[in-house]
C-alpha cells in the first residue's frame, strides 16, 4: 500500500513536469501552428535562470578570516551577508523560489525575441521545416549554455525549511514509513497552480477567449479585425514563461545541465501527441497518465514480471494510444495529419 | 432496367444529429449525364462523398454496376471505374502536368499497387503518349513540362479533369466543375464535357449554374433537405412547382 | 526533365568517378585519410536511404537510428558467430534492419504527419532503451558489443587456422580497414546511388512523389498509398542497416548510442543540408557534416592562436575566444547555427544554392523566362 502511494506521488510529480512542458508546447502549437522543438531548451533556460540568480546572490567579497591567526587567510563572504547579515543569508537560502520572479521577465524576453526573430517567419512553412529550424535553435541554445556553464550538473538546494521529507504517512494515518520530499510536494502543488492559472487565463479572460478562438479558427478571428499576430507573440511568451518557471522549480529535483532540455523534449512531445496535438486538456491528462504509468512500471514487482518494462513503458503506451486513437486522447480531426 | 448503372438505395447520413441525407434513392442511367441541383446545404456534396467512399453512410447501399461500393476504400472504388473531380482542384501541385497525367495512367494500367523501382519513366512510352494525348484534348499540351501549381485556377480544373479522364472511368462525378470560372472558361468546359459525352461515360454533375446544367444534363434531380424532391428531364424539372418552392421558400443562396 | 545538362548515365559515371577518386581530390583539403573517407561513404549511404523516404514521400522519420544500430549489431554478431568476412555481415545487417523496418513501418504508417514522426521516434527510443537494459545479452549494454577471443566463428574455424589475437574483418583476405575498407564502402555507396537513381526515375518513384504532393488525389486515382509507403520505408531502413553494418565492418564494435534519437536527427540534418529530395544532395550533406565535424572538432585554442597570430595580442585573444566557441567541443554550436541558417535561407539545401547560383550566372548570359523557383526540386 505504502509503495503504491509513493509511486502514485512519484508519478504525479513526473507527470506534473511533463504536463507543464507539454502545456506550453501545445499552446504554441494550437494557436500559432508551430511545432516547437526548442521548447525543451526554454525549460532548460528557465533552470539556468535559477543557477544564474543564485550566482548573482552569492557574489562574494574576499574577507580575511579572523579565526585564522597564524597567516592571512581569506574566505569568501557574499555581499548580501555583509550588507544585510542574517537576512541576506535567508535571501540566499530562498534563491530558488525567488528565481521565479527573476526568471519571468527573462523568459518573456526570450519568448519575445524567439518569436519575433525566428518563429514568425515559419508560420506558413511546412511543419517539417518548423521542426527542423527549432531543432537547430535548440542545439544552439544548448551549446551556448554548455559554453557558459560547463557540462556538469549544478545542484540547486531548495530552501532549508523544505529540504527534508514530509511525513505523508502520518497525515494519512498510514504509519511513519511513508515519507516524501517536501520540495517534490511543493512542486506538485505549484504545477497544479500553474495549470489552473493557464486554464483560467484562457477560459475567463477575454484575451484568453480570443486565443482559444484562434486555436479553433485562426482565419475567422483574423477577419474579426483582431490583431492575431501580436497576440501570437504574447502566447509564445506565455508558453516560454510557463516552461521557464517550471524549469526553475525543477532545479532542486534535478540539478540542471545543458542537455536536460533535450531529455525532456522528447518525452514532452510524446506527451503532447498522446494528448492530441493542440488539445490543452489532453496534454495535461497525458502528462499525468504517462508520469504515473512510468513510476508504476519502475516498481520491482512489475519489473520482475516484465523485465525492462520501465525503460519503454512511456513509448509503449504512446504507440498503443496512437494506434488505437488516431488523434491521441483529445485531439481534433484534421490537425497535423498532412 | 438493365441500362441503370448506379443505384443509391435508401442512403441516410447524419452529422452529430443533423440530418444531411434522409433516405435518398437515386438511379442513374448508363451513358447519361445526370445533374443534381439543389439549394445550399441540401446535401449534394455529402451525397458525392458517400458515392466515392469518403464518407460511410449510416444506412443504405451504393451499388455500381452490380458491385456494392459501400464499405470500400476510395482507391478500391476508383479502381472499379469511378472517378471524381473535386470542388477545389485536387492535383499534384509540385509535379509537372505530364507527370500529373502519367500517374493516373499508370494506376489504370498497373492497378492500385505495383512495385517497379527499376523501370524508368522514360521507357513507359505508352503511358507517355496517352498522357500527352489527354493533355492535347484538354488544351494543356503546351504547358506539359510546367509545374501544375503554376497554372491558373481554370487550367487546374481542366488538368484535374484530364487526370480523371485518363482513368477511363465508367462513372465520372463532377463537383461544381465550373465554380469560380469566367464565362469563357465555363463555356470551354461545357464544350469539353459535351465532347467526352460521346464516349458513353456516365456522369453525375453537381452544379449551381443553371446554364451549365441545361447545356449538359440529360436528366436532373433536385435535392432539398436531404431528400430527392424531383427527378426528370431538365425541362420538366424547370417547371416543377415543388422545385420552385424548394428554391424560393427554402434556403435561397 | 528531358533536357538535362547531364543525362543520367553521365551523372552516374561522374558520381562513381568522383567517389572512387576521393582519396586524390580530397587530399588538398586534408580529408583523404581512410577513416574519414569511410565515414563519408557510410553516412552517404545512410543519407541516400533516408532521402528515399523523406525526400520522396515527405514522411519525416525520427527513428532511422534504430536501423543503423540493428545493422551494426547484426554485423558484429556475424563476425562473432560465423566469419570475419564482410559479405555475410553486410547481408545480415541489411536483412535484420529490413525486418525491423517492416515491423516499425507497418505500425507507424497507419498515421501521418507528426503522429508518424512521433511513432517512429517512440519505436527508436524503445529499441535504444531496450538495447541498454533487457537486451544486454545481445547488445552487451553500455560496454557495447565487441569481438572476443572466445567467439566461435564457426565458418572461419573450419577453414582458417586460429591466429594470435583478435582477427580482423576482411573480404576474402583483403583487410577491411584503411583504404581497402574505404573502397569496399565506396563500391557499395555507388551501388546504392545507382539504386536510388533508378528509384527516382521509376514509376514507383513518381508514386512516392505523388504521395508527398497529394495523398487525397492518390486515393482518388485508385492508388493504395500504404504499400508504396511501406516499400519506401523498408528500402530506406535497409539502406540504414547497410550503413550500420559497414560501420561495424570498418570498426567491429556496436554500441547502443548509435540508436539514440540524436543520431536520427543527424541524418535528417545531412539530408536537409544537402537538399531534400535531390539525388546528390544527401551525399553532399553527409560529406560536409562529417568533414566539418572532423576538422572543427580537432581545432583547439593553440591552433586558433597560431592562425590569428597576425592580429594584435588583445584582439587576437578576443577573436580566439569567440571562434573557440564554435570549434573543438563547440562544433555542435556551429552545426546548430548552420542548420538554422540553411532552413531559413536555403530550404532546398546546398543543391538549391548551386541551382540559384547557376541560374544567376545563366541569366547574365541570356535572359531565361522559364525558371520558376521550385521547378527542379525533385529532378536534379
Amino acid at each position: 500500500m505504502d509503495s503504491i502511494l509513493i509511486q502514485l506521488l512519484n508519478g504525479l510529480d513526473k507527470g506534473a513536469a511533463y504536463a507543464l512542458i507539454a502545456l506550453g508546447l501545445t499552446l504554441v502549437f494550437g494557436t500559432l501552428g508551430i511545432v516547437n522543438f526548442a521548447h525543451g531548451a526554454i525549460f532548460m533556460l528557465g533552470a539556468f535562470c535559477a543557477v544564474t540568480f543564485r550566482k548573482l546572490l552569492t557574489l562574494s567579497e574576499k574577507v580575511q578570516d579572523p579565526t585564522v591567526t597564524l597567516f592571512a587567510a581569506y574566505k569568501e563572504v557574499p555581499y548580501l551577508k555583509i550588507w544585510f547579515g542574517d537576512t541576506g543569508l535567508m535571501i540566499i537560502d530562498y534563491a530558488v523560489p525567488l528565481s521565479i520572479l527573476f526568471s519571468i521577465p527573462i523568459m518573456i524576453l526570450v519568448g519575445y525575441v524567439m518569436e519575433r526573430g525566428l518563429i514568425r517567419h515559419f508560420y506558413k512553412r511546412p511543419h517539417a521545416d518548423q521542426i527542423l529550424v527549432t531543432f537547430g535553435l535548440a542545439i544552439v541554445i544548448q551549446e551556448l549554455i554548455k559554453a557558459a556553464f560547463g557540462a556538469n550538473p549544478i545542484p540547486q538546494p531548495p530552501p532549508d525549511i523544505v529540504s527534508g521529507s514530509a511525513n505523508v504517512g502520518l497525515w494519512l494515518g498510514l504509519g511513519e514509513a511513508l515519507v516524501y520530499p517536501w520540495w517534490r510536494l511543493m512542486y506538485l502543488v505549484f504545477s497544479a497552480v500553474m495549470i489552473f492559472g493557464v486554464f483560467s487565463f484562457l477560459k475567463y479572460t477575454t484575451y484568453g477567449m480570443v486565443v482559444r478562438a484562434g486555436m479553433w479558427d485562426r482565419e475567422t478571428v483574423g477577419l474579426l479585425g483582431i490583431n492575431i499576430e501580436r497576440r501570437f507573440t504574447i502566447v509564445f511568451a506565455l508558453a516560454a514563461v510557463v516552461a521557464g518557471v517550471a524549469g526553475v522549480m525543477y532545479t532542486p529535483i534535478l540539478p540542471p545541465d545543458y542537455h536536460m532540455g533535450m531529455d525532456f523534449l522528447v518525452l514532452s512531445f510524446v506527451v503532447v501527441v498522446v494528448g492530441g496535438m493542440g488539445s490543452l486538456g489532453g496534454a495535461v491528462a497525458a502528462g499525468f497518465l504517462l508520469g504515473i504509468v512510468q513510476s508504476f512500471a519502475s516498481m520491482n514487482e512489475i519489473k520482475d514480471i516484465f523485465p525492462g518494462i520501465d525503460q519503454i513503458i512511456i513509448y509503449l503506451v504512446a504507440v498503443v494510444i496512437l494506434l488505437t486513437r488516431p488523434r491521441g486522447l483529445m485531439g481534433r480531426a484534421g490537425v497535423m495529419e498532412d | 432496367m438493365e441500362n441503370l448503372v448506379l443505384h443509391l438505395d435508401n442512403i441516410q447520413k447524419n452529422f452529430a444529429g443533423l440530418r444531411a441525407l434522409a433516405d435518398v434513392n437515386l438511379h442513374i442511367e448508363k451513358g447519361k449525364t445526370h445533374a443534381i441541383i439543389g439549394p445550399n446545404g441540401a446535401g449534394k456534396s455529402t451525397l458525392l462523398n458517400v458515392c466515392v467512399g469518403r464518407l460511410a453512410p449510416d444506412s443504405g447501399k451504393v451499388i455500381f454496376d452490380g458491385d456494392e461500393l459501400t464499405g470500400l476504400k476510395p482507391h478500391e472504388i476508383t479502381q472499379k471505374g469511378v472517378a471524381r473531380v473535386f470542388q477545389t482542384p485536387e492535383i499534384f501541385q509540385e509535379l509537372t502536368l505530364l507527370e500529373n497525367t502519367m500517374l493516373p495512367a499508370l494506376s489504370k494500367r498497373d492497378g492500385a499497387f505495383s512495385f517497379n523501382p527499376f523501370r524508368t519513366m522514360r521507357s513507359q512510352t505508352d503511358i507517355n503518349d496517352e498522357a500527352q494525348d489527354i493533355l492535347e484534348d484538354v488544351g494543356l499540351a503546351e504547358q506539359m513540362k510546367q509545374i501544375a501549381g503554376s497554372l491558373s485556377r481554370g487550367d487546374k480544373r481542366r488538368l484535374e479533369l484530364a487526370m480523371c479522364l485518363i482513368l477511363r472511368p465508367r462513372l465520372l462525378l463532377l463537383d461544381e466543375p465550373t465554380a469560380g470560372m469566367s464565362r469563357h472558361d465555363t463555356n470551354q468546359t461545357i464544350e469539353l464535357l459535351n465532347k467526352i459525352k460521346k464516349g458513353g461515360m456516365t456522369k453525375i454533375i453537381i452544379e449551381h449554374d443553371m446554364h451549365v446544367v441545361f447545356s449538359l444534363a440529360d436528366k436532373v434531380s433536385v435535392l432539398a433537405r436531404g431528400k430527392i424532391i424531383a427527378s426528370g428531364l431538365p425541362e420538366d424539372v424547370r417547371g416543377d412547382p415543388v422545385v420552385k418552392e424548394a428554391y424560393l421558400g427554402g434556403a435561397q443562396e | 526533365m528531358k533536357q538535362k545538362l547531364f543525362n543520367d548515365t553521365t551523372l552516374f559515371l561522374t558520381f562513381a568517378a568522383a567517389i572512387l577518386l576521393m582519396p586524390i581530390w580530397l587530399a588538398p583539403l586534408g580529408a583523404s585519410y581512410p577513416d574519414l573517407l569511410q565515414k563519408f561513404a557510410i553516412y552517404g549511404i545512410f543519407a541516400i536511404g533516408y532521402n528515399i523516404l523523406f525526400g520522396l514521400t515527405g514522411y519525416l522519420s525520427f527513428g532511422h537510428a534504430a536501423f543503423l544500430g540493428v545493422g551494426s549489431y547484426a554485423a558484429v554478431w556475424s563476425f562473432k558467430l560465423f566469419t570475419m568476412n564482410a559479405i555475410p555481415a553486410v547481408l545480415f545487417g541489411v536483412f535484420f534492419a529490413g525486418v525491423l523496418a517492416l515491423i516499425i513501418g507497418y505500425l507507424s504508417l497507419r498515421r501521418s504527419g507528426i503522429y508518424f514522426s512521433i511513432l517512429t521516434l517512440a519505436f527508436a527510443q524503445m529499441s535504444y532503451n531496450l538495447a541498454y537494459s533487457v537486451l544486454t545479452p545481445i547488445t552487451n549494454g553500455e560496454t557495447g558489443l565487441q569481438l572476443t577471443l572466445q567467439d566461435p566463428r564457426m565458418i572461419d574455424a573450419m577453414f582458417i587456422e586460429v591466429g594470435e589475437g583478435l582477427p580482423i574483418t576482411n573480404l576474402f583476405g583483403i583487410k577491411m580497414s584503411g583504404y581497402s575498407g574505404f573502397y569496399f564502402c565506396a563500391v557499395l555507396l555507388i551501388i546504392c546511388f545507382y539504386i536510388s537513381l533508378r528509384i527516382f526515375r521509376s514509376p514507383f518513384g513518381l508514386m512516392l512523389r505523388g504521395i508527398k504532393s497529394n495523398q487525397n488525389r492518390m486515393n482518388y486515382t485508385g492508388l493504395n498509398t500504404r504499400p508504396y509507403m511501406l516499400a519506401a520505408f523498408v528500402i530506406s531502413g535497409m539502406f540504414a542497416g547497410l550503413a550500420g553494418s559497414l560501420l561495424a565492418v570498418t570498426d567491429p564494435l556496436a554500441g547502443a548510442e548509435r540508436m539514440q534519437w540524436t543520431a536520427s536527427g543527424e541524418v535528417v540534418l545531412m539530408t536537409i543540408l544537402g537538399g531534400v529530395g535531390t539525388l546528390i544532395g544527401p551525399i553532399l550533406g553527409a560529406g560536409l557534416i562529417k568533414y566539418f565535424e572532423n576538422i572543427f572538432s580537432s581545432f583547439n585554442n593553440n591552433i586558433l592562436h597560431d592562425f590569428f597570430s597576425f592580429l594584435p595580442d588583445t584582439l587576437e585573444n578576443i577573436v580566439v575566444q569567440v571562434t573557440g566557441l564554435f570549434v573543438g567541443g563547440g562544433w555542435h554550436l556551429t552545426l546548430g547555427l548552420l542548420f538554422v541558417i540553411v532552413v531559413v535561407y536555403l530550404p532546398g539545401g546546398i543543391v538549391e544554392g548551386f541551382q540559384r547560383l547557376a541560374r544567376l550566372l545563366s541569366r547574365k548570359k541570356q535572359p531565361d523566362k522559364t525558371s520558376s523557383s521550385l521547378k527542379n526540386q525533385s529532378a536534379e
